[in-house]
C-alpha cells in the first residue's frame, strides 16, 4: 500500500501506515461490532486510521485484500471453520474482538450439556438447524490478538488500532477488577451484600459493572494466576452458595480451563 | 502551643468562613452498607450539614486529594512535526481537610518525608501540601484501629488545629497562624483548669478504647530472620493480588506513568496512576521477567516495605494503624494477625 496516498495521517510529522482491516462474525450477538461503530464523535478519526475493506454492519462492499481481521463470535457450524480458515489465510494478523471469539462467551454454556440435540430441540424446536458444539477461535487457527470484553470497550478497541498505527507496544493490565474498581471509589458490591467476580477477573473495563452497582460476572476472563479456591472461600463466607459462583464463572467461557484443572468443581449437567 | 475553646454552635460559623474561599473537603456518609452500617467517604462539602464530624473512619483515605489515583502529569499538543508540553499541578483553590483523624495526619506527615523532604520532591504533591490546611478531630478507637501500637494515635504537627470533643463544647489545639487568624471569625475562650481536666479525661478515656494492637518490639530484625518463614505461604495462598490493601491505605504512594495519544493524533498526555505491589504486574519489568511471579513474596515485600524497609530508611513505619487494609481485604487479611502469626513463627 502506497504510505503516502492522500488521506493518510502523521503523526509528529512521519506519515502513518494505513493498514486495510476487514471486521467478520461469527456466532454472537455483533455487539461487538455494534461498540466500535458506537461513539460518533471519535469514529471518523478512528476510521482514518485504517481502511475499512469489509464490515458488514456498516457497508456492503466486500473484500479479501486485508491486513488485519478483527473476528467477532464463537465457531459453532462446520461452514464456520472453513470461513475462519480462509480469513485467517488472507490476514497478516488475527484479532479476536471480544469474549465470545476469546472464549466461546455466552454462547458456550450450551457445551455443558451432555446431550446436545437437546438443547438444540429447546431453543429451536423441531427446526433443522446446523449447530454443534461451541468452539473459540483458537481452537481452529492461530489468534495473534485478544480483545476481552462482552461486549469489548471502544476505547480499547481505539487504543489497539492506534497503537499499531503509531507502533506502540500494546500492553493489557494482568491484575484484577478490583484495583479499578477501588480507583473508582466504589464502595465493595460484598459490602453491600452482592456477589463479584472482580477479584478474580482481568481488568481493562475500568470496573464497568461495580462502577453501576452491578457485581462483575467474569466477561474479560481470569486475570492472570487468579486465586479461585479463594474466590470460592469468600463467596461462601459472605453467605452465596457455589452455584451463584459457578454460574458466573461459566458465564462466558472465561474460566472454563482454570476449572478444569481442579480448582473449583465443574457442575455437573 | 495555644488552646482555646468554643461552643459547638460556631464550628458551623468557622466552617462558612473556610467554604466561602477554598474547597472544603470532609467525612460525608456515601452509602450504608448491608447492615444498614453508614460508609463513609472523604468529600468536597459545601454544606455543613453533610459532613458527619463523629465518623467512625473512611473506606478510602484522604489520599486521593493530594495523591490521585490518576493524575495528568503533563499534556503535550502536536502540531504537524512540532509539539508543545504543558504542565498542570491540578490544584486551582487551597484545601481546607475538615476533621481529619490523627492516623490520617500522620500518613500525611510520612508521606512529607517520601514526597516532599526528600532529594527529589514531586511538584503535584508539593503543590497541592503546601496549599493545603488541615483540621484534625479526636475520633472514637474502631475495634480494627491498631494505630496505638504504630504511635500515630495522637498528632503532634502536620495540622493546623486540632478539636476535640468535650463532650458539651470544642476543645482546639493551634498550631499555625493561619489557624490562629481563622479562628478570629467567630467566639472562642481561654480553656480553664477544668477545661483541661475534661480535656484529659477524654484522652484517657479513648486510650482504653483501643483494642486492636501489633508488638512491634523489633520487627525490622523479626523480619529479616523469617524471611524464609512458611508462614508467608499461608498468607500468599489466601491473597487474591487484588491491590486493595494499597488502594485503601493512606500510605502507599507506589505508581505507574502511561502515556496515551489522542485518537486524532492532535495531542498526548502522561497520566500517573497508582499501582500496588500485590500485584502481579509489579514487579514485571521489560521484556517480560517478574521479579516477584509469586503471590506470597509480592505480599511478604508489602510488609518489608512498610515495616522493615522505611523504618530503617526513616526510623519509623509506613503504616499508621488505621486498619483500612485488612478491613477493605476480601481474604481477611490484616496486619496485626500476619505480624502475630510471623513472630509466633520465630518462637516455634
Ligand atoms: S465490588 Fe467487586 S471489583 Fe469492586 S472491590 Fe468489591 S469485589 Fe472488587
Ligand atoms: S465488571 Fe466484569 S462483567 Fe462487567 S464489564 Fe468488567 S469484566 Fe465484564
Ligand atoms: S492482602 Fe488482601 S487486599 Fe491486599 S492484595 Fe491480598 S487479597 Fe487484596
Ligand atoms: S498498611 Fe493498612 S493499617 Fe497500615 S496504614 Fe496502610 S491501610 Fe492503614
Ligand atoms: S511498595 Fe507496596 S506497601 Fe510500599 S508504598 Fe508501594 S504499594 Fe505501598
Amino acid at each position: 500500500m502506497d504510505e503516502r496516498e492522500p488521506g493518510a495521517r502523521t503523526y509528529l510529522g512521519v506519515p502513518l501506515y494505513r493498514p486495510k482491516v476487514a471486521f467478520f462474525e461469527f456466532t454472537s450477538c455483533e455487539g461487538c461490532q455494534l461498540q466500535v461503530l458506537n461513539k460518533e464523535d471519535t469514529l471518523l478519526d478512528f476510521l482514518s486510521l485504517v481502511e475499512v475493506v469489509n464490515f458488514r454492519e456498516a457497508m456492503t462492499e466486500q473484500s479479501d485484500d486485508y491486513e488485519i481481521a478483527f473476528v467477532e463470535g464463537s465457531i459453532t457450524r462446520d461452514d464456520d471453520v472453513k470461513r475462519l480458515k480462509k480469513i485467517r489465510k488472507n490476514a497478516k494478523v488475527l484479532v479476536a474482538l471480544g469474549s465470545c471469539a476469546c472464549f466461546g462467551g455466552v454462547n458456550q454454556l450450551k457445551n455443558r450439556f451432555k446431550d446436545l440435540n437437546f438443547v438444540k430441540t429447546e431453543v429451536y424446536g423441531r427446526h433443522p438447524i446446523d449447530s454443534g458444539p461451541v468452539r473459540t477461535l483458537e481452537e481452529i487457527v492461530k489468534v495473534d490478538l485478544k480483545i476481552y470484553g462482552c461486549p469489548v470497550k471502544k476505547e480499547e478497541v481505539e487504543k489497539i488500532v492506534l497503537h499499531i498505527a503509531i507502533g506502540k507496544s500494546i500492553v493489557f493490565p494482568k491484575y484484577p477488577v478490583c484495583m479499578e474498581c477501588k480507583r473508582n471509589e466504589n464502595i465493595c458490591l460484598f459490602e453491600l451484600g452482592e456477589p463479584c467476580l472482580g477479584p478474580v477477573t482481568r481488568a481493562g473495563c475500568d470496573s464497568w459493572c461495580p462502577d453501576n452497582r452491578a457485581g462483575c460476572w467474569g466477561c474479560r476472563g481470569p486475570a492472570d494466576d487468579p486465586n479461585l479456591d479463594q474466590m470460592k472461600k469468600i463467596m461462601l463466607e459472605k453467605g452465596f452458595s457455589e452455584e451463584t459462583l459457578l454460574d458466573r464463572l461459566e458465564c462466558f467461557g472465561g474460566f472454563s480451563s482454570l476449572m478444569k484443572k481442579g480448582n473449583v468443581n465443574e457442575k455437573d449437567l | 502551643m495555644i488552646f482555646r475553646i468554643f461552643e459547638k454552635e460556631e464550628l458551623k460559623k468557622l466552617f462558612e468562613v473556610f467554604v466561602a474561599h477554598n474547597r472544603v473537603v470532609g467525612a460525608v456518609e456515601a452509602g450504608r452498607d448491608r447492615d444498614d452500617q453508614p460508609v463513609y467517604a472523604f468529600s468536597d462539602v459545601s454544606d455543613y450539614n453533610e459532613i458527619k464530624l463523629d465518623y467512625s473512619i473512611t473506606k478510602l483515605p484522604a489520599k486521593r486529594f493530594f495523591l490521585p489515583f490518576k493524575e495528568e502529569l503533563a499534556t503535550f499538543r502536536i502540531e504537524n512535526d512540532n509539539w508543545t508540553k504543558d504542565i498542570s499541578y491540578n490544584i486551582d483553590r487551597p484545601l481546607i481537610l475538615f476533621g481529619l483523624h490523627p492516623c490520617d495526619i500522620n500518613a500525611l506527615n510520612k508521606l512529607d518525608k517520601v514526597l516532599l523532604h526528600s532529594v527529589y520532591p514531586m511538584p503535584y504533591y508539593a503543590a497541592k501540601r503546601k496549599n493545603m490546611f488541615i483540621v484534625g478531630m479526636n475520633c472514637v478507637p474502631q475495634p480494627s484501629c491498631f494505630c496505638r501500637s504504630m504511635g500515630t494515635d495522637t498528632a503532634l504537627h502536620g495540622f493546623d488545629m486540632f478539636i476535640t470533643d468535650l463532650g458539651g463544647r470544642y476543645f482546639v489545639e493551634i498550631l499555625t497562624n493561619t489557624a490562629f487568624n481563622f479562628l478570629r471569625h467567630i467566639r472562642t475562650m481561654e480553656p480553664m483548669e477544668e477545661d483541661h481536666i475534661l480535656y484529659m479525661k477524654v484522652v484517657e478515656k479513648r486510650k482504653k478504647e483501643f483494642t486492636a494492637q501489633v508488638d512491634t518490639t523489633d520487627l525490622t530484625k523479626i523480619l529479616d530472620m523469617e524471611f524464609q518463614s512458611d508462614v508467608w505461604k499461608y498468607w500468599g495462598d489466601r491473597c487474591l493480588a487484588c491491590g486493595t490493601c494499597a488502594s485503601v491505605c493512606p500510605t502507599c504512594y507506589c505508581y505507574g506513568v502511561e502515556e496515551t495519544v489522542d485518537i486524532n493524533l492532535k495531542g498526548a498526555k502522561k497520566t500517573k496512576i497508582l499501582h500496588s505491589c500485590n500485584l502481579i504486574d509489579f514487579a514485571e519489568v521489560a521484556g517480560g521477567h517478574n521479579f516477584r511471579p509469586e503471590r506470597h513474596s509480592r505480599l511478604k515485600y508489602r510488609y518489608y516495605h512498610k515495616h522493615r524497609g522505611f523504618v530503617e530508611a526513616f526510623e519509623e513505619s509506613l503504616c499508621v494503624g488505621c486498619g483500612r487494609c485488612g478491613e477493605s481485604c476480601l481474604a481477611g487479611i490484616t496486619v496485626p494477625e500476619v505480624i502475630e502469626s510471623i513472630r509466633a513463627d520465630g518462637k516455634e
